[in-house]
């Protein structure tokens, strides 16, 4: 088997957006049975180049060949109908129907579904004996854990005849064992012929998987080779263009209380309980991370912080005084820095401009209002002010922040809290999506403020980064927080079996185990 | 071909984009009236002529714009906040009564006092009108379409029993219609021998404030955030019933106003007809505008001037006027599509 077929060829694409060189003459090439790893900053034209793949975008120049045939570049059901599948971040399933329903969805005639159903589910359920691929075709997506929900992902698109699948950062909403499992997926499909690109930014991930690495950088590809060939260190540098420093984290000896939750737990509207009795104590000088599967009720307890829940019971204490208004402005007034979890949802108004959002917290101080008129002038020169010390790059004070990059945008909530010199931080998932070197910006920040006496409550989804900033660690599963470990007694094992709900109360009976 | 999204949008598509679909509008409507029979380019230079050809016809599109630029501003304002105030028409009527009640003689103040008086109840009782889905909206969640739509009915058969009942006016001759606005609430005239009053005055200086409002103060401030992303207003601590609320008593009472310009300023008395629809177009009025203010005096004055001018095509050449329907409807299709392609670039490939 030296010998190798080109699955997937690349051949020189380019694609421009007005001024903007998204994809600058990139060529590659996939083979049969390996897994090539797509790396590269938020920018960097990855999306780009995979849409061109998918037949959503025309390529300017160039072409792409898939098993030898010239895919036209505007049709994503020629794309298809080639073998190549796609796996988004964000689920693209519709959570009221079933399995079954979902896979036949888009694929099959509709109005032949009542027949077609009988020869689907045979094909599905061969399909997923074949590739290792287990789901209940019955079940509702509602039901499934997340790493499920993938699993149907992928079923879907090799029901549709993928031979290359492209996986758009398959491990973001995955415990490590789910990823582990994941993985183990993916070699036998590659056994059995399949090919993969794989887009991460966990290197450690791309090491582990990958056969050979493409790094994008400002649309261009600046490496491509195996990854027998590569380090991470090198990985980085390629990505970033530099070597970018990791922050250290000085050891500092954990100050006064700021804040102590004992007990507090919560319903939804729903009745689903939220938070069961957590209790959560944060010192000045201090970074507590909270680990964590995503929605096993970070969402409250950032919530209950951010003043925008009611907790049902027990008792919430900043700087040693009760809190009884739950209400963001008061938690802003207590010295209270709110990093939410989705930058577009909560974090900026995206039709604003940045220094519109820049004073979305605080337009009622008189800086910024007098007699209910804005200051134009005041507000317009905090902007530049802070997007100078920000380093927010590509913005002008009155530039719409839907157009700046993740990084920028996380870059413009920052600058907001912390102009303010918050006692207590919570940012939640800060650097979800970002670039390693957005991430390294973020991470000092909040080191920054840990070093001039404020607590830090960290909620990530991202074990490295929680091990490498902060003092403290908790585990966050189906509503409940394991007690805070200092972070030099725990392992990534460890919090991987905390996280998959090992060693929490069973509270309905049905403790999720570790593969 | 393909569409794809376009990074920044230059200056000069964005102004010549409705422009041109305006014309392309023009062309699309020229088939219908060649298929009415009658020939092209009068029958356009006969609309334009009803339209802007003359004092009195700038005049009565000014008349007409009027209270469009009304209600398209309580459309813009509301819209601005994702508050969906589909019940202009009633509010309109709302303020309307209020003028009625309380301008025909139970309440007699000099002139200068008199007209600001009349605005200030008008308003006040449209305001008071869109309170009510507001709160509904705000407390229980109630789609707020749904309620302000059918308030109208409800407004519009009050109005109904009024005129055919208690405040029918004995002297005129039997009409369905109130008593005579008192002499200092009538809003004075504007051109002689023209029925263009001082309402138009009042229209375009009160968008002129609601551009202020909504660019330069809190207020304005709160109720674009809370129509743009509600999350994000409400993480950031904004006060989203309150600005609801307070865009409604806005919403409503602008719309009010249109009912006390056509009652106090057109036809000087309250009939069943002093709106053919004004507090509906006003939508029409506010979208082609984009929900601009300043923009809304241009619209109101475009689809004013296509009213009239479509009156006046229709006694000259034999053309149904339903066409000024057709041509404001494919303009606000045309327009929206326009500026939604700003957005994007075609390719062919």
């Amino acid at each position: 088997m030296t010998q190798s077929e080109i699955v997937l060829r690349v051949d020189q694409i380019t694609k421009r957006f007005g001024n903007l060189t998204a994809n600058d003459a990139i060529s590659f090439s996939l083979e049969k049975g390996k897994v090539l790893s797509l790396l590269g900053e938020n920018g960097a034209g990855k999306t780009t180049l995979m849409n061109i793949i998918f037949g959503h975008y025309a390529a300017d120049e160039g072409h792409i060949e898939v098993f030898g045939n010239r895919l036209d570049s505007s049709s994503p059901a020629q794309a298809i109908a080639l073998g190549v599948g796609m796996v988004h971040q964000h689920f693209t399933l519709a959570d009221n129907l079933t399995v079954l329903e979902n896979i036949i969805l888009g694929t099959e005639k509709l109005w032949s579904l009542r027949q077609e159903k009988k020869s689907a589910r045979d094909k599905l359920m061969s399909l997923s004996e074949e590739f290792g691929l287990t789901v209940d075709p019955d079940a509702s997506i509602k039901s499934l854990t997340v790493g499920e929900k993938q699993r149907v992902e992928i079923l879907k698109a090799l029901y549709r005849g993928a031979k290359i699948l492209i996986l758009d950062e398959p491990t973001a909403v995955l415990t490590p064992q789910e990823s582990d499992q994941l993985f183990v997926i993916l070699r036998d499909m590659l056994a059995r012929g399949l090919s993969v690109i794989f887009i991460s930014h966990k290197l450690g991930e791309v090491m582990n998987i990958a056969d050979d690495i493409a790094v994008l950088r400002h649309g261009k590809l600046v490496a491509n080779f195996p990854v027998s060939e590569a380090s991470r260190e090198i990985i980085a540098e390629k990505m970033v263009g530099e070597v970018i420093p990791q922050p250290v984290r000085e050891t500092l000896l954990a100050g006064d209380p700021l804040l102590k939750i004992d007990g507090v737990s919560f319903d939804d509207e729903a009745g689903q309980a939220q938070l069961k009795s957590v209790s959560l104590h944060l010192r000045r000088n201090q970074i507590v991370g909270i680990a964590g599967v995503s929605g096993n009720g970070q969402k409250a307890l950032s919530d209950l912080i951010c003043g925008t829940l009611q907790p049902g019971k027990g008792t919430v204490e900043m700087s040693g005084k009760t809190v009884h208004n739950f209400h963001p402005l008061h938690m802003v007034e207590q010295g209270v820095g709110r990093v939410p979890e989705d930058r577009h949802v909560e974090g900026v108004v995206g039709d604003f401009s940045v220094e519109e959002n820049l004073i979305l917290e605080q337009y009622s101080n008189k800086e910024f209002s007098k007699k209910g008129w804005l200051q134009a002038g005041a507000i317009r020169a905090h902007a530049e002010r802070l997007i100078k010390a920000f380093d927010i790059r590509g913005a002008a004070p009155d530039t719409i922040v839907r157009g700046l990059s993740g990084g920028n945008m996380q870059k413009v909530i920052l600058a907001r809290i912390l102009e303010n010199n918050p006692q207590i931080i919570l940012a939640n998932q800060p650097t979800r999506g970002l670039d390693v070197g957005a991430a390294t910006f973020v991470h000092e920040q909040l080191l920054k403020a840990r070093g001039r006496g404020a607590g830090v409550i960290l909620i990530s989804e991202d074990l490295e980064e929680l091990l490498a900033i902060s003092d403290q660690v908790a585990v966050m599963y189906h509503g409940q927080l394991s007690k805070q470990m200092p972070v030099e007694e725990v392992t990534l094992q460890q919090l991987g079996l905390l996280m998959s709900g090992e060693g929490f109360m069973s509270a309905d009976g049905e403790a999720s185990h570790a593969a | 071909m393909l569409l794809e999204p376009r990074t920044h949008t230059p200056l000069w598509m964005t102004i010549v984009a409705p422009i041109a679909a305006v014309f392309i509008v023009l062309i699309l409507c020229g088939g219908l009236i060649v298929w009415a029979g009658a020939p092209l380019l009068e029958s356009y230079f006969a609309l334009f002529v009803g339209a802007f050809g003359s004092k009195f016809a700038i005049a009565e599109t000014l008349v007409r714009a009027t209270p469009l630029i009304l209600t398209g501003l309580a459309a813009a304002v509301a819209f601005r906040a994702k508050l969906w105030n589909i019940g202009g028409e009633g509010q309109l009527y709302m303020g309307a009564l209020a003028a009625t009640y309380f301008g025909t003689g139970l309440i007699s103040l000099p002139a200068p006092l008199m007209i600001p008086f009349l605005f200030v109840v008008g308003a006040i009782a449209g305001g008071i009108l869109l309170l009510i889905p507001a709160l509904l909206k705000t407390r229980l969640k109630v789609d707020e379409v749904v309620t302000t739509l059918l308030l109208n009915f409800v407004i519009l058969l009050l109005t109904n029993y009024l005129l055919f009942g208690p405040w029918k006016d004995p002297m005129a001759m039997g009409w369905p219609q109130g008593a005579p606005i008192v002499d200092s609430g009538i809003l004075p005239n504007l051109i002689a021998k023209t029925r263009l009053h001082g309402g138009l005055i009042f229209s375009v200086l009160a968008a002129i404030c609601i551009w202020i409002v909504m660019s330069k103060t809190k207020w304005g401030l709160e109720i674009r955030a809370v129509g743009l992303n509600q999350d994000a207003a409400s993480f950031a601590g904004i006060p989203i019933n309150k600005t609801i609320i307070r865009t409604a008593l806005i919403s409503g009472g602008l719309a009010a106003c249109a009912g006390v310009t056509e009652v106090a300023g057109t036809k000087e008395y309250l009939t069943l007809d002093i709106s053919p629809g004004f507090g509906y177009t006003g939508i029409a009025v506010a979208m082609l505008a984009g929900l601009n203010p300043l923009g809304v005096i241009a619209a109101a004055l475009f689809i004013a001037g296509i009213y009239n001018g479509a009156d006046s095509m229709s006694r000259a050449m034999d053309v149904s006027n339903y066409i000024a329907d057709v041509i404001t409807a494919a303009s606000l299709l045309m327009v929206m599509l326009a500026v939604m392609l700003t957005r994007m670039r075609v390719r062919f490939g």
